[in-house]
């Protein structure tokens, strides 16, 4: 139980999370009688987050939940709240195994400890990876409340059931506040009864499936709730940072504060020395508050010598990505079950070969980053909502220079996450300012601050080609994808080796290793070195297959065109399942029979095939979400309306089809397509900057211009009713909506766009 | 020394005419509903009413609230039961909820300029506050609830 990632993991993968997490969880659960932790943690589902008071004595039959003895059931979430309503899905795993009460049950998300193991949220993993954790930590409770139950009753544990927080046997009942007030409860579990206890059968379920409200939502509608940016404490002092000229490399050389000082409640302006490298060149500037911060800052003149990137493009970037494309050493190549593709390209009757670009994109998430840091009793606390609490504690002992041990990271709810807060290299400024002070520092950046030390998803190149045989039929397949590379930046020791022994990001390939049959396949994944220089790539929603997919998923719909045949009818014929592409258990029962199968429901349902108005036109894209191990299919079909003239396309309806596997909360499951499909079709027409001497070029809203409400299409969602392994639903909606929305503009106005975002001057050119 | 009344009480605050609003409210009296998005008014997140209007707090003058009314999600109703706030809960409208004060607040002000909203009106009212989740749909669908609730 590592406080941070094992570095001797051996790959950035799902599986490899998964046997971490469950590795620690597992022993975790074994270990009875923790003490309560002292720490503040966050109940979302009160006003300002504080955990009400448990009344003793409290039974804690595993580290994931405590009964109190008034029958209360707190759930411990190590997973951040960001709108999916993590809390309420996990902790509705955990109590429908143990029987208890909805109406009595608490989520607490956890402040940073060892005891927890491995802290991330993010891939869409979350729900995927508790549930055999959670159900098997709430048959532990079950077994032990029954066993206590009955012998307070004075019956055989066969006897007894258990229901709504209630042990039952035949006419007579106890309920669980009872057990843990009268019970002697130090049962234990060997790794192998854990593994062996029995989990219900889905039809057994009560609330797993079943509507329940989001435990978090009350105090997201009367202000309450808390976020990172609400924290305070007595006696701190605010800060905003200077931001430097390059995300990396700057120096600074001199600080002209003079116009500052004319600013009431200006404090002082202070260089960051940082051992950890994570934000050189800043400068804080502190205040007695925040406005007096920002406008001191605008005033604070800082002569920087900026890094090596300072005047570096978009189009820099982009025309690096296609030199490293054109060199055929180039990257690593992934084990997609080998062939000769060279030979087959050689011998194919025909070829098709396209490229695709995606532009730079900001997280732009609401809530700008923001940490507050301070010392107290030898404990450097930092209280900020974060998404990868394991990745960013040792940057902070570092920085800090104290063991991970002296550093707590206090959780609170994020205003919008979408992979921002994975990288938490926000928290270390607030922590140096704090330590550098002696006092306790507020940091919140503006709004343009925070566009310009985003980590934004890179801009990427792909080069896709197909051979085809004498009779049209697919023979070979190559996908080239350059993109700066997150893994490569934050979690190098992660990285995995490509079948050539080079080292590669997973999550910025995932998408072009799909399950459609295309006889001899490479994938080359390629790491654009000028982007991880010239910024920090992040992980944006969906990641990788955010452009991979609108690159696979335009290019297959092109493909079909050049084999006459119809899209859809083309796609179902190549997803056969047949060979690598049959799928395995547990995650990837039927293979890519599943994603035929969405392809068929989304195409039905939305009329395929049936004529409409000129300018007007379906397209349809499919994936199977986020990486191989853990698919989630999904199939989107977009109507579109092309202005010709204008070049102006409105989406008019997206009909989307999931299968899931087990939708353990079904209205959460419909808000996170509603939203990851919205952000698809945000990122495919309304999104998107360019880097301009070396800084992204768009900072607000006033020229970064997210979906808005009047943007918003008719909606048409519906889930495969599935009682396999749920997987993730955070992201996949994402990547489908981009290249259905291209593919139907290409069949209404047979023109091709090959960049997202599409933009009504790059339609007009189109058309031509 | 600027007076003026929040969520139905007398208020002062010691602070330069020209800071905006919205830290006065959050940093200086201690409400931390109200929300910081863009600071260029163009997210909305910041949103209450002064007045019983809409406002953008962020760029709002807390001098130019001197006597005035100001209202914050906070003041919007005791128990949190506004119709407005309650069909919020009933669609499970928030995901982070770090807009939904904002879009709270525009949606009442909206049902009271037009309390039978067509969703060309929900749009264009609502189009000027931003939510990064996306939760547009049920936004849309919430309003038109609770303007049957007001007149049912």
């Amino acid at each position: 139980m590592a406080r941070r990632m094992n570095p001797g993991a051996p790959v950035l993968t799902r599986r490899g999370f998964l046997v971490a997490s469950v590795g620690a969880g597992v022993g975790a659960s074994l270990a009875f009688g923790f003490p309560r932790g002292a720490a503040a943690a966050m109940d979302p589902a009160v006003p300002g987050g504080m955990p009400p008071a448990e009344t003793e004595p409290l039974f804690e039959p595993t580290l994931w939940f405590v009964i109190d003895g008034e029958g209360w059931v707190t759930v411990n979430i190590i997973r951040a709240e960001m709108g999916q309503h993590v809390g309420t899905a996990l902790a509705r795993i955990l109590a429908d195994e143990l029987g208890a009460d909805w109406g009595k049950v608490r989520i607490l998300h956890v402040d940073t400890d060892p005891k927890w193991g491995l802290m991330v949220t993010g891939g869409s993993w979350s729900v995927w990876q508790s549930f055999p954790l959670f159900s098997r930590a709430g048959a532990a409770g079950r077994v032990a409340l029954i066993e206590q139950g009955a012998k307070l009753l004075g019956v055989d544990p066969s006897a007894c059931r258990v229901e709504n927080g209630t042990v039952f046997a035949g006419g007579a009942s106890i309920a669980f506040g009872e057990i843990a007030r009268r019970g002697a409860l130090d049962r234990r579990f060997s790794a192998e009864e854990i593994e062996a206890l029995p989990i219900k059968p889905a039809s057994e379920r009560r609330l797993v499936g079943r509507p329940v409200q989001a435990l978090d939502i009350p105090p997201k509608t009367d202000g309450t709730a808390r976020y990172g940016i609400d924290a305070k404490v007595p006696g701190m002092v605010y800060a905003r940072p200077k931001i430097p000229p390059t995300r990396n490399g700057a120096k600074v050389n001199g600080v002209d504060d003079s116009a500052a000082k004319a600013v009431k409640g200006y404090v002082g302006s202070l260089v960051l020395d940082d051992p950890s490298g994570t934000v050189p060149g800043w400068v804080m500037v502190i205040a007695q508050s925040y406005p007096a911060a920002i406008r001191a800052a605008d005033l604070v003149r800082v002569d920087w010598t900026p890094g090596p990137t300072s005047a570096v493009s978009e189009k820099d970037i982009q025309d690096h990505a296609a030199q490293l494309i054109a060199q055929p050493d180039a990257g690593a190549v992934l084990d997609t079950g080998g062939g000769d593709t060279a030979a087959a390209f050689k011998a194919a009757q025909s070829t098709l070969e396209q490229t695709y670009t995606t532009a730079t994109v900001l997280h732009f998430q609401l809530e700008p980053v923001n940490a507050l840091a301070f010392e107290k009793d030898g404990v450097f606390e930092i209280h900020t909502g974060n998404q990868w609490q394991s990745l960013i504690l040792p940057t902070l002992a570092k920085a800090l220079g104290r063991p991970e041990t002296g550093i707590v990271l206090r959780t609170y709810l994020i205003g919008g996450g979408f992979g921002r807060r994975l990288n938490g290299d926000y928290a270390v400024p607030a922590a140096l300012a704090a330590k550098a002070l002696g006092k306790p520092v507020k940091m919140v950046l503006t709004r343009e601050d925070d566009a310009r030390f985003d980590s934004p998803r890179s801009p990427s190149v792909q080069r896709l080609r197909m051979a085809f045989g004498a009779g049209g039929e697919v023979t070979a397949m190559e996908h080239d994808a350059a993109a700066g590379w997150p893994s490569q930046v934050m979690t190098p020791s992660l990285m995995p080796k490509g079948a050539n022994g080079v080292l590669y990001d997973p999550f910025s390939i995932s998408g072009a290793d799909h399950w459609y049959s295309v006889g001899a396949q490479k994938v080359r994944a390629i790491s654009n070195d000028l982007a991880n220089t010239a910024f920090r790539p992040g992980w944006l929603r969906s990641v990788g297959p955010g452009w991979t997919n609108w690159a696979l998923e335009s290019f297959m719909d092109e493909a079909a065109h050049h084999a006459k045949e119809d899209p859809v009818a083309f796609r179902l014929k190549l997803l056969d399942a047949k060979g690598r592409n049959a799928g395995s258990a547990p995650n990837a029962v039927g293979g890519a029979l599943r994603q035929a199968e969405v392809v068929r429901r989304a195409a039905a349902r939305a009329g395929w095939g049936v004529p409409l108005p000129a300018g007007t036109a379906l397209g349809l894209a499919t994936s199977f979400g986020q990486e191989r191990d853990m698919p989630t299919w999904i199939a989107c079909v977009a109507r579109v309306r092309v202005d010709r003239a204008s070049g102006v396309v409105r989406a008019e309806k997206l009909t989307l089809v999931a299968d899931a596997g087990t939708v353990v909360d079904p209205d959460g499951a419909r808000a996170q397509v509603e939203g990851a499909a919205l952000w698809g079709l945000s990122l495919a027409l309304h999104e998107g900057t360019v880097f301009e001497r070396g800084q992204v070029k768009d900072t607000n809203l006033n020229s970064y211009m997210p979906l808005r409400i009047s943007d918003v299409p008719q909606m048409d969602i519906s889930f495969v009713d599935s009682i396999e392994v749920p997987v993730g639903l955070g992201e996949p909606a994402t990547t489908v909506v981009g290249p259905a929305i291209g593919n139907a503009i290409f069949n209404a106005i047979g023109a091709r766009l090959r960049h997202i975002p599409i933009t009504p001057d790059a339609v007009r050119s189109a058309i031509g | 020394m600027i007076r003026f009344t929040l969520n139905g009480r007398a208020t002062m605050v010691d602070v330069d005419d020209d800071t905006p609003l919205l830290w006065v409210i959050r940093d200086e009296i201690g409400l931390t509903g109200t929300k910081f998005g863009c600071g260029i008014g163009m997210c909305g997140a910041c949103t209450v009413h002064v007045g019983g209007r809409a406002t953008r707090s962020c760029i709002t003058a807390a001098g130019s609230v001197e006597g005035a009314e100001v209202t914050t999600i906070e003041g919007l109703d005791p128990h949190g039961a506004h119709p407005v706030q309650t069909a919020w809960k009933d669609l499970q409208v928030p995901q982070c909820g770090y807009c939904q004060s904002g879009q709270i607040m525009q949606a009442v002000a909206l049902l009271k300029d037009f309390p039978h909203p067509s969703d060309e009106e929900i749009d264009t009212v609502m189009t000027g506050n931003l939510c990064r989740c996306m939760t547009y749909v049920r936004i849309r669908a919430a309003i038109r609830k609770a303007a049957e609730a007001n007149h049912g």
